[in-house]
């Protein structure tokens, strides 16, 4: 075994170790907290471009540890691995600065970001993870490693918030385990695989490898909120706001959606899935969560509530990639990976910096708040426009490789989809920045109460959110370069689509 | 042979010694043996993992005259988990105890274990565990398991509060009704076949009224014994009034020992004997444990009584290796996953009794309703709790998984979809009432509470049980292939034991 092999590992337990030390730190020592995640964070990014310099020129990063009889714990870098690698781990530096910041003065700040590095770990074993088993473990440890984060505040309905949370992760886990299971009696262990791992199962196993794709996808769906899964997504908003940036773009609802490219892509191999008869379902299943989510955002006044309903709608752009068999499909999905990431944690720092600053949580409050933090709001424009799939953002990009994928699958009818989607995101997030922007302000109150003196909220927690604000524009404006998040995707679709 | 004997005498002396020598020699005794005992096992464990397993002839007299000790691979796992379990707990209840005596004049209402009553009954427990797991004749198990029962019962009512009392007097009870149904199976086996060697039995006896009948009244009177779902009305009570360290040894290893008989009668002696439906129905007792205690678990108000209720739950998956070992091809891979659950749940366990014990001397009460907060009070202790939960949840990385992993296995390799979904069910509940009491603990605390300073050990060490737990989740290779050797479904064994 290389160096190279530990390359997997190591990325892990810069986070765990990092987790478990916090653990033990008393309360007051804030600064060697800090010190500890901000190190942690940034040696993992460290590891993480060494990796994917080592992919991109076609090296593979593998560790495998003994875990049952025949059956090893993998972790692998592979190009899909470091796209959500690299994204978790980039947003995760800034979700911690952010977070430092955000809960200042606070109670059980160690457990919080113990727990906060513990869930890092875990989508980093699952983003990492080179067989089924491995990729298990680690998504339950971030359903465990999650709960306490969203119960952090501790009143009545975080810990009811919590409870839901739990009643859908868990009932979602055990599914999938079941699904598993089965497919191990069925297949021996499933490693994943460009192109599929099933192709040795005759015509006989047909019928059982659909229940146990319907099982899988339940069981991901959850964290994916798949609608009608999705219950848990809008309760956990109650969580402080890292901790929604961290369900919603970093960790929770990326495992799953990434569970399903999983699956489809490496598990069942896009030619049985399809044969199967599976993918066209998935794909109207992922329609009706777009229009779903977008349509249940339009009416919610709370701006956590909202987002969380806009994420649903979203992250279903992934599995509708997913589910149209084409190299140009497999593009815009995988890309929207990154991209919903960015967009969205963009969206909920700032919902975060407008609580924390001047105690706004409804739109209906929000009347002309950009007056007093433009740079917030201007951060929240820009995302909302990326949302929106306006040129040259983010979520274009991803729009346009959806819409070239549908037509290339010759399923025209997702065009509709896409169409209406757009719609329906402009109809709820233009009232807001009108709100924002040119309705007068409601009180005076928020006027010269600046917490820094010079900026409008603490440098912390700004300037996070000014920086993936600037990602959005980058990823969209230099979609073209060898490092956008584009590029890679196509390194992805070549390399599963690759005779 | 001398480690065998260590594993039994050491524990007999310290038990000894420990009641007589002054109070401030018994750590050094308590500390002695405990080691003794763990290197006499380990040097043990050697020896089977080296030349499989292994027969001693007793005094030099051989069955079928004389007596047997055996040691194969599930023996030397019994014995390790013991010899940690134990171990551990002991480095508990001395704190405990010190922690008691020290606080006992302030609070009256508080128990009254001291160390001069405790240890000897303690190391003599402990002696009782380990010549049962190494006997290998009937009668000689009974004697075992008579002593074994006879300690617990007191162990049990050294806190000397009413509720103890009774739960440990009925315990009492039940215990010797188990025996006694127990040996009048034997007396028949005797009756009919002039032997009580394990080994003898398994070649001579034949499948008949005599064997059937006898087989049934000694699976009576153990599953009476391991408090198995509708006989486990007296356990609950029993578990969770007793002192902390003693309600850890029982949930975690005294059950478990008359459960380790049940295997090696079933499985070992009188396999061809006993038809499939009846394997079926300890499976079907065992699914109705999982569920009726799962759901009791939920309906208590008392910690310690829902950690207890949750132990008939679990034992309940235990028997499901009866009928999932029905189906030869997957009969092995049920056999680890139900032995390896038994292992998880013993550190598990273990360590939430322990967890519990914390909470009951911080806050002089263990009301689940009035523990809001108390996570950050105690956040080791509920760090081992959530961790032992994890384990008994099923989830990775845990003993507990790999357990559920191979049972899973089993039951859909087998063809057995239906026991499947009662361990995936199964594991959700168990979460239900984890997590009932996890939500309390995290919640913000109401008011002032009244909490009293614990020492660190008491904490430290509930955490080191509940790590055990988890790292038998990473650690699987060796506890399986040890419990490989001699197993009564591998065909070839690997260390060429035979």
């Amino acid at each position: 075994m290389t160096g190279d092999a530990w390359l997997p590992l190591l990325v892990v337990l810069t986070s765990l170790i990092t987790g478990l030390v916090i653990f033990f730190l008393r309360e007051e020592q804030s600064r060697l907290r800090t010190v500890l995640n901000v190190t942690g964070a940034t040696v993992k990014l460290g590891l993480v471009g060494i990796m994917l310099w080592g992919v991109f020129h076609g090296h593979r990063y593998e560790i495998r540890l003994p875990f049952l009889p025949e059956l090893d714990l993998v972790l692998r870098a592979d190009a899909l691995a470091l796209l959500f690698v690299t994204l978790s781990a980039g947003l995760w530096l800034l979700t911690t600065i952010y977070a430092i910041g955000y809960l200042e003065g606070s109670p059980n700040r160690s457990r919080f970001f113990g727990f906060f590095s513990l869930c890092v770990t875990a989508t980093m074993g699952i983003a990492l993870a080179g067989n089924l088993l491995t990729f298990f473990v680690f998504y339950e440890m971030l359903t465990l490693a999650t709960y306490p984060l969203v119960i952090h505040r501790g009143t009545a309905t975080a810990l009811r918030a919590g409870q839901t949370y739990l009643f859908y992760t868990l009932s979602g886990g055990a599914i999938l385990l079941a699904g598993i299971a089965w497919l191990s009696v069925l297949a021996g262990p499933v490693e994943f695989t460009h192109g599929g791992t099933l192709t040795h199962l005759t015509d006989r196993h047909d019928h059982a490898l659909r229940i146990i794709f319907v099982l899988l996808i339940t069981g991901l769906g959850v964290k994916a909120a798949l609608v009608p899964l999705h219950g848990w997504l809008p309760v956990a908003m109650v969580a402080p706001a890292p901790v929604s940036a961290l369900l919603h773009a970093v960790a929770v609802v990326k495992a799953g959606v990434f569970g399903i490219v999983r699956m489809v892509y490496e598990v069942f191999g896009v030619q049985l899935a399809d044969k199967l008869g599976l993918l066209t379902p998935l794909a109207i299943v992922a329609s009706l969560t777009i229009l779903y989510g977008s349509m249940r955002a339009l009416t919610q006044d709370d701006l956590k509530r909202r987002l969380a309903y806009s994420t649903i709608s979203q992250v279903s752009y992934v599995v509708l990639g997913v589910g149209l068999i084409g190299p140009l499909a497999i593009i815009g999905g995988v890309v929207h990976l990154v991209h919903q990431g960015i967009m969205k944690i963009t969206l909920f720092f700032c919902a975060g910096n407008l609580a924390e600053t001047l105690g706004i949580h409804r739109i209906s409050e929000m009347n002309g708040v950009g007056r007093r933090m433009p740079w917030t709001m201007a951060a929240f424009s820009l995302a909302s426009f990326g949302m929106i799939g306006v040129p040259p953002l983010a979520g274009f990009i991803s729009k346009w490789y959806l819409g070239l994928g549908a037509l290339e699958a010759d399923q025209s009818w997702v065009l509709t989809v896409l169409a209406g989607s757009t719609l329906l995101n402009a109809a709820y997030f233009l009232p807001i920045l009108h709100t924002a922007w040119f309705k007068s302000p409601l009180t005076d109150v928020w006027s010269d109460n600046k917490p820094d003196g010079t900026f409008e909220t603490k440098l912390s927690l700004l300037a996070p959110t000014l920086l993936t604000a600037i990602l959005i524009l980058a990823v969209g404006v230099f979609a073209g370069s060898v490092i956008s998040p584009l590029e890679w995707a196509k390194l992805i679709a070549e390399r599963e689509y690759r005779p | 042979m001398t480690w065998a004997a260590g594993t039994i005498m050491l524990p007999l002396v310290a038990a000894c010694l420990s009641f007589l020598v002054r109070r401030s020699a018994t750590i050094w005794i308590v500390a002695g043996a405990a080691s003794g005992i763990v290197l006499a096992v380990g040097s043990l464990a050697h020896e089977v993992w080296k030349h499989g397993h292994l027969r001693y002839p007793v005094g030099g007299w051989g069955a079928p005259l004389g007596i047997d000790w055996y040691a194969d691979g599930l023996t030397i796992l019994m014995l390790l988990m013991t010899a940690a379990v134990m171990s551990l707990a002991s480095l508990y209840a001395w704190g405990y105890l010190t922690h008691a005596s020290n606080s006992g004049e302030n609070s009256p209402g508080q128990s009254t274990v001291t160390h001069e009553r405790f240890w000897p009954l303690w190391f003599f427990l402990w002696a009782s565990l380990n010549a049962l797991f190494l006997s290998s004749d009937v009668f000689n198990l009974y004697v075992t398991l008579e002593l074994l029962g006879l300690s617990a019962a007191m162990l049990m009512t050294l806190g000397g509060q009413p509720a103890a009392l009774t739960a440990g007097m009925r315990y009492l009870l039940v215990s010797l009704l188990g025996s006694l149904v127990y040996l009048l199976g034997v007396g028949v086996l005797y009756a009919a076949y002039g032997t009580l060697d394990l080994a003898s039995l398994s070649r001579i006896s034949n499948s008949g009224p005599q064997t059937w009948t006898a087989m049934a009244l000694m699976t009576l009177g153990l599953l009476l014994k391991t408090g198995l779902f509708p006989l486990h009305i007296w356990l609950p009570p029993a578990h969770a009034n007793a002192p902390s360290p003693v309600s850890a040894i029982l949930s975690g290893l005294v059950v478990k020992a008359s459960f380790y008989l049940l295997l090696r009668l079933w499985f070992q002696t009188f396999n061809p004997h006993l038809s499939p439906s009846a394997g079926q129905f300890l499976g079907v007792l065992g699914a109705g444990a999982i569920f009726w205690g799962s759901l009791q678990a939920f309906r208590q108000e008392r910690l310690k009584l829902l950690v207890a209720y949750s132990t008939v739950a679990q034992l309940g998956y235990l028997f499901l290796l009866f009928p999932l070992t029905g189906t030869a091809s997957v009969a092995e891979t049920a056999w680890s996953g139900g032995i390896y659950l038994a292992l998880a749940h013993a550190f598990a366990k273990a360590s939430m009794f322990l967890a519990a014990g914390n909470i009951m001397l911080a806050l002089g009460h263990d009301r689940i309703s009035q523990l809001d907060g108390i996570a950050q009070i105690l956040p080791i202790s509920l760090f081992a709790f959530g961790l032992g939960g994890i384990s008994l949840m099923g989830l990775p990385p845990s003993g507990g998984f790999v357990a559920k992993w191979l049972l899973l296995k089993a039951a859909w390799d087998g063809g057995h979809w239906w026991w499947a979904g009662i361990i995936l069910v199964g594991g959700l509940m168990t979460a239900g009432y984890i997590f009932m009491v996890l939500k309390r603990a995290f919640a913000a605390p109401t008011g002032h509470m009244a909490v009293q300073p614990i020492p660190h050990s008491l904490e430290f060490t509930a955490l080191a049980l509940a790590v055990f737990a988890v790292l038998l989740g990473l650690t699987a290779t060796f506890p399986l292939t040890l419990l490989h050797i001699s197993n009564p479904f591998s065909m070839a064994f690997i260390t060429g034991g035979g």
